[in-house]
């Protein structure tokens, strides 16, 4: 982000940052840094299932940030904490995790577009929530989005080992005298962070893709888990910038063509896996 | 002073109790093993130790500030991360080369560094385990059923590999093992687990209690002959046929 910023002569930032394609880039960009190494963990974890209803939830946020007037950034992230900790508090009781969040997920998505109609007043267009509106992203969207995905980018660092090894094996972690419910808290906060963060970009559909596919895309050209987050921020940025381009060129919705570029990188990644000669052992 | 100890604990899960008025201590430099039928508590027991899983009854004193490695009885690593050995071994918290080399050298993996943790064959995968477990300094060693799927040249191997470690870090070795043989040859203190403690002490003494002639049958006794048979001299000319590599 600062090098875009300082690869431009002092005083000229504010005229750049005015062209709302360069907040667009920006914001996308900011997200991917984040999105990269948080999505590599819900792949390793396959938590896939989890982020999506973390992220419908998100929908119910944004109606009760309208209807009671706060900040949509903290209604969804107050409603996408609430969704993850009542899974993380029910799952295993009576039915199989995937069917709490089947319950979960679509309820919450349904219940939000249910109380929108409530709202008394203009009548709602929720589909920028639910697809992004990531040309539409202002100054302090802008500021939420960079000091969210910073966040989390502080916290994953300082807890990388941690949530490695508590990836690979609970009881492994437990012996090195790592506090298990502590660290999967501090993952699902950051996760709930990242939704409220996302959903002004690519919208509560897509937020997933956005931490699923660039990090799959990682995969098959990483040896070491660093290398795979590290790759996944890159596709992540490709897959921003790109997607972009493409939106401005041809018209096409935004927050669906970045997710569209993200899916070609990874196709391409899985081919180069393909065709790419087995060292032997 | 024991490293660990525990008095009367027990273990409920739902309505089921898996352990019951486990009284036991481990000492620095002592080898335990814990032997039993399967479902007897064995795992549980090493997770209530570990701090992995806390128990419904009774304490566990650990002394303050000892440093556990653990070699969990399974580990699945999901293909979907990439882990080299190397990095698996900086996963310990340990990040100086020289340590890494050494540790790989002594259980054998130094030409795998490189490769995938998902790649490696059975015995390999293990060792891995167990080096990651030597590069914490452990003052305790803590493993479960650590030879499972090794053969049995790699499993003499690899039992006489933890008597080095243990001489080595001067640390003590809990451990799980169906491998009752070698057990009475190697250990300490062999503690027979079935719920509850059955009968512990010296490998002498518990395979003459009538509690693990009951659990073990003929198993026993064919143990014992073993045991007795082969503690007083070591086949040294063995020490470098490790073949588990297959």
């Amino acid at each position: 982000m600062s090098m875009i910023i300082g690869t431009t002569i002092p005083g000229a930032a504010t005229v750049i940052l005015d062209d709302f394609l360069w907040r667009a880039a920006l914001a996308g960009i900011a997200l991917a840094l984040a999105a990269g190494p948080l999505g590599c963990f819900v792949v390793w974890r396959r938590m896939a299932y989890f982020g999506d209803a973390t992220a419908h939830a998100a929908i119910l946020g944004v109606a009760l940030s309208l209807g009671f007037s706060i900040s949509i950034f903290v209604g969804v992230l107050l409603a996408s904490l609430a969704m993850a900790f009542m899974i993380l508090s029910f799952s295993g009781r009576m039915f199989t995790v995937d069917t709490m969040l089947g319950v979960a997920a679509h309820g919450a998505l349904a219940l939000g577009l249910v109380v929108v109609t409530f709202i008394p007043g203009v009548r709602v267009d929720l589909t920028a929530y639910l697809f992004g509106d990531i040309l539409a992203v202002g100054y302090i969207d802008l500021l939420i989005i960079g000091v969210g995905s910073a966040s989390i980018l502080v916290v994953l660092r300082l807890r990388w080992e941690r949530l490695l090894l508590l990836t690979l094996n609970a009881d492994l972690a437990a012996a090195r005298g790592i506090d298990i419910r502590r660290e999967n808290m501090i993952l699902t906060v950051m996760l709930a962070v990242l939704v409220a963060v996302a959903i002004k970009i690519v919208g509560a559909l897509l937020i997933t893709a956005m931490l699923i596919i660039p990090a799959a895309a990682a995969r098959p050209v990483s040896q070491t888990p660093e290398w795979m987050a590290g790759a996944a921020v890159a596709v992540g940025i490709m897959a921003v910038v790109t997607g972009l381009s493409a939106s401005f060129q041809w018209d096409t919705p935004t927050g669906p063509s970045i997710v569209v570029a993200a899916s070609v990188l990874f196709a391409l990644a899985s081919l180069f896996a393909m065709v790419r000669p087995k060292r032997p052992r | 002073m024991s490293l660990i100890r525990t008095q009367g604990v027990g273990v409920c899960v739902g309505a089921r109790r898996i352990l019951r008025d486990v009284d036991l201590s481990v000492r620095r430099r002592e080898i335990v093993t814990v032997v039993g039928p399967n479902g007897s508590g064995k795992t549980t027991l090493l997770k209530v130790l570990i701090g992995a899983q806390a128990p419904s009854e009774g304490v566990v004193v650990r002394e303050a500030g000892i440093k556990i490695g653990y070699v969990p009885q399974r580990l699945a690593i999901d293909q979907a991360m990439p882990l080299t050995v190397a990095r698996w071994l900086g996963l310990s918290g340990t990040t100086a080369k020289e340590s890494h080399l050494q540790i790989a050298e002594q259980v054998g993996i130094s030409v795998l560094l490189k490769q995938q943790m998902t790649s490696l064959s059975g015995g390999e995968f293990q060792r891995a385990l167990l080096a990651q477990a030597l590069l914490v300094r452990p003052d305790l060693l803590v493993l479960d059923e650590p030879t499972q799927g090794l053969d049995q040249p790699a499993v003499a191997s690899f039992y006489r590999l933890i008597e080095d470690v243990r001489t080595d870090l001067d640390c003590a070795v809990l451990m799980v093992s169906h491998d009752l043989h070698v057990v009475m040859r190697s250990s300490d203190h062999v503690i027979c687990l079935n719920g509850h403690v059955c009968c512990q002490g010296t490998p002498t003494l518990v395979s003459a209690a009538p509690e693990y002639q009951a659990l073990f049958g003929f198993g026993a006794e064919g143990a014992l002959a073993l045991y007795r048979h082969e503690h007083d001299h070591r086949h040294d000319h063995s020490r470098g046929g490790d073949s588990d590599t297959g």
